[in-house]
């Protein structure tokens, strides 16, 4: 049934090999601190870490939710859309709580509630037509995909959505405020990330989702509901985007076509820098957040020096990501050899 | 007999060309723009829409279609089928890239259309009758003497630029070419794709490299917005301004209001496409010639002329 989890638990120095996994991403990341700061030293300034977790917040979030998705064999595409869908139909639906019946705190929540629903609903959506139709994950999350950016685009009628500044005066804080020097942005990802790891390694929900990516059949013989906790999975991805953006709109209080677009490969290129495995079966919540954190870094330290053209960024962040990713596998290659 | 023949060539003839009269009066033209994926378009799209509705209540005979495109392939195969399904009298065209798409308009041209380009030249000109263009050499220019203006030796500035593109290299150059010797330093560009999200993040990492800014070069207004945000978040407000470009209401409103962040905007009208609509139409109304390069000006908005600029319908 499940193929990595006993085997961990079998041997203790394997244990061990597994901390090593999880250190390459790290090892990845410790590197990009030591170059972002030997290339400017204001990398390790108090503003610029707090701007670095602030903005990892978005995708780290989504990221999570997308690891659930990756290890149990599936893969979702949409989320960026569906960011920029939810936002869309937020700021609406405040727009229109303003004009009826004046701003109070409960027009924020009201966009709040709003938020969580089409996020769980649309999760469900996507895990339904994949468990039930038996459409593949690609193809519906490609479809998905479509129709939310189109519906967003429609609703701004090709401009952008702008939250009325009264909402905006009572919302903004939940993007700029910070308790304990933290903004709260980095708060709901670190409870998300906690929330994902042990619900990932220590519920058997988690080792469903290993188990259903390890070998899908396997899986059913042994009654697991495959069907049930694969729709968990899109309905916990939905939840996820639904918190990412509950904190994106209050940052710039609009949304547009241009919202969220690529986002989906950001989440699952974290995912996978975290050393999830991309055909399923094997997850790690904590790699993933170490992963959004690298992407978000390899920007930051760009736009923070001057010696690498601009027109390379794209070239250089390819390279980083190769070579985390590498650090991470190569380090597999070497444990695959010990073991033989 | 030979002129009973006669006769009825004569009726065949005049029929024939009374139908032709007939499908004459009904002009078609195809408006091929690439789809609303951003704010500037969205406005592009949008003024598109509101020229057909004009133009063809003015004019009854003339059926305009506009299509819009995902893609310079996608563009292509618009062309083709507003060819071979519409077949258009006239093509008013806003190429995705210049050169993917010189062939495809150029076999639109050898239909016998009339060929409108608007804001990005074909690689070669003289496929086109019209030309219809804003002008990005200008906007860089008006927009570096307005930071003359205000600054002066020894200031800093920041810039934040659009996509990589020819367009976005006109602005750059023209504006570093205009404040050459100025005595105003650059400390940085950064690409910021024309993109809120991006203009914020950018500018949240000048914000912490460089303890003294005086002035902002943004260049689009939905930059522009991200830009203001996070001059706001560092509480960094009363130090520096910022000058965008393109004219999106909302900034051509805090424009109007005095707003001192946002002080002027360079315009860059997304409603060229009407522009060049109008001129298109007016080839089959109008008795005056139309064919000819239409650059239009990129001038500075400021308090006082605001009020010329802003489109409250628009959704740009």
């Amino acid at each position: 049934m499940s193929v990595s989890a006993p085997e961990a638990a079998a041997s203790p120095s394997r244990g061990f090999r597994l901390d090593l996994k999880t250190a390459g991403p790290l090892l990845a990341l410790i590197l990009l601190v030591v170059l972002g700061y030997a290339l400017n030293p204001l990398f390790l300034a108090e503003g610029n870490i707090t701007n670095i977790l602030t903005r990892s917040a978005f995708i780290g979030i989504i990221a999570v939710g997308a690891t659930f998705v990756i290890t149990a064999g599936g893969i979702d595409l949409s989320v960026g859309s569906m960011a920029a869908f939810i936002a869309g139909v937020m700021i609406i639906v405040m727009d229109w709580a303003v004009e009826s019946m004046g701003v109070s705190i409960w027009t924020v929540l009201m966009g709040i509630g709003c938020s969580l629903i089409l996020g769980i609903g649309a999760g469900f959506v996507n895990g339904f037509l994949t468990t039930k139709a038996k459409i593949e994950a690609f193809i519906v999350t490609l479809g998905t995909m479509g129709i939310y950016r189109s519906l967003v685009t429609y609703f701004a009628d090709g401009g952008t959505l702008s939250l009325a500044s009264e909402a905006r005066e009572i919302y903004r804080p939940v993007y700029y405020d910070s308790f304990l020097r933290i903004p709260y942005p980095v708060w709901v990802f670190i409870a998300v990330a906690i929330i994902g790891w042990v619900l990932m390694n220590r519920t058997a929900f988690g080792r469903y989702c290993m188990a259903i990516g390890s070998n899908e059949h396997v899986a059913r013989y042994s009654a697991i509901k495959v069907d049930r906790v694969k729709t968990w999975t899109y309905i916990l991805q939905g939840l996820c985007v639904s918190l990412a953006t509950i904190i994106y709109v209050p940052r710039l209080g609009s949304a547009s076509a241009a919202t969220g677009v690529l986002w989906e490969l950001e989440a699952i290129a974290a995912v996978i820098i975290g050393g999830t495995v991309l055909k399923g079966g094997f997850g790690r919540v904590g790699g993933t957040v170490i992963g959004a954190l690298i992407l978000t870094a390899i920007g930051n330290i760009l736009n923070l020096t001057e010696i690498i053209s601009n027109y390379l960024n794209g070239a250089v962040q390819g390279v980083i990501i190769v070579a985390a990713v590498y650090l991470q596998r190569g380090s597999l290659g070497r444990r695959k050899k010990a073991a033989e | 007999m030979s002129l009973k023949a006669l006769a009825l060539g004569l009726m065949a003839t005049s029929v024939l060309t009374g139908a032709a009269v007939a499908q004459d009066e009904q002009i078609r033209i195809g408006v091929s723009i690439p789809a609303a994926t951003h704010g500037f378009m969205g406005g592009l799209n949008w003024h598109a829409a509101e020229a057909e509705k004009r133009l063809e209540a003015a004019h009854p005979n003339i059926d305009l279609i506009i299509v819009t495109a995902d893609g310079p392939e996608d563009q292509a195969s618009d062309l083709e089928d507003l060819v071979s399904v519409q077949q258009i009298d006239a093509l008013v065209v806003l190429p995705f890239e210049s050169e993917p798409l010189t062939e495809p308009v150029r076999a639109v041209k050898d239909t016998g259309a009339f060929i409108t380009v608007v804001d990005r030249g074909l690689t070669d000109p003289s496929i086109q009758d019209v030309y219809v263009s804003g002008n990005n050499t200008e906007m860089g220019e008006n927009s570096a003497e307005y930071m003359m203006s205000r600054l002066g030796e020894g200031d800093n500035i920041v810039i934040l630029r659009g996509i990589p593109t020819v367009l976005d290299t006109e602005r750059f150059d023209a504006f570093m070419a205009k404040i050459e010797g100025s005595g105003i330093n650059v400390l940085d560009d950064e690409f910021a794709n024309w993109n809120r999200d991006d203009g914020f993040e950018v500018m949240q990492d000048f914000l912490s490299r460089f303890p003294d800014i005086d002035g902002v070069w943004a260049q689009d207004d939905d930059i522009t917005l991200g830009v203001v945000e996070a001059i706001k978040q560092a509480g960094r407000e009363d130090e520096m301004f910022v000058v965008g470009g393109a004219g999106m209401k909302e900034i051509v409103r805090g424009v109007m209001e005095g707003d001192p962040l946002v002080p002027v905007d360079v315009l860059y009208p997304p409603a060229q496409i009407a522009t060049a609509m109008d001129v298109t139409v007016a080839h089959f109304t109008s008795n005056g010639p139309v064919r000819g390069e239409y650059i239009l000006g990129s001038p500075l908005i400021t308090q006082e002329n605001a009020e010329q600029f802003y489109f409250p319908d628009s959704p740009f």
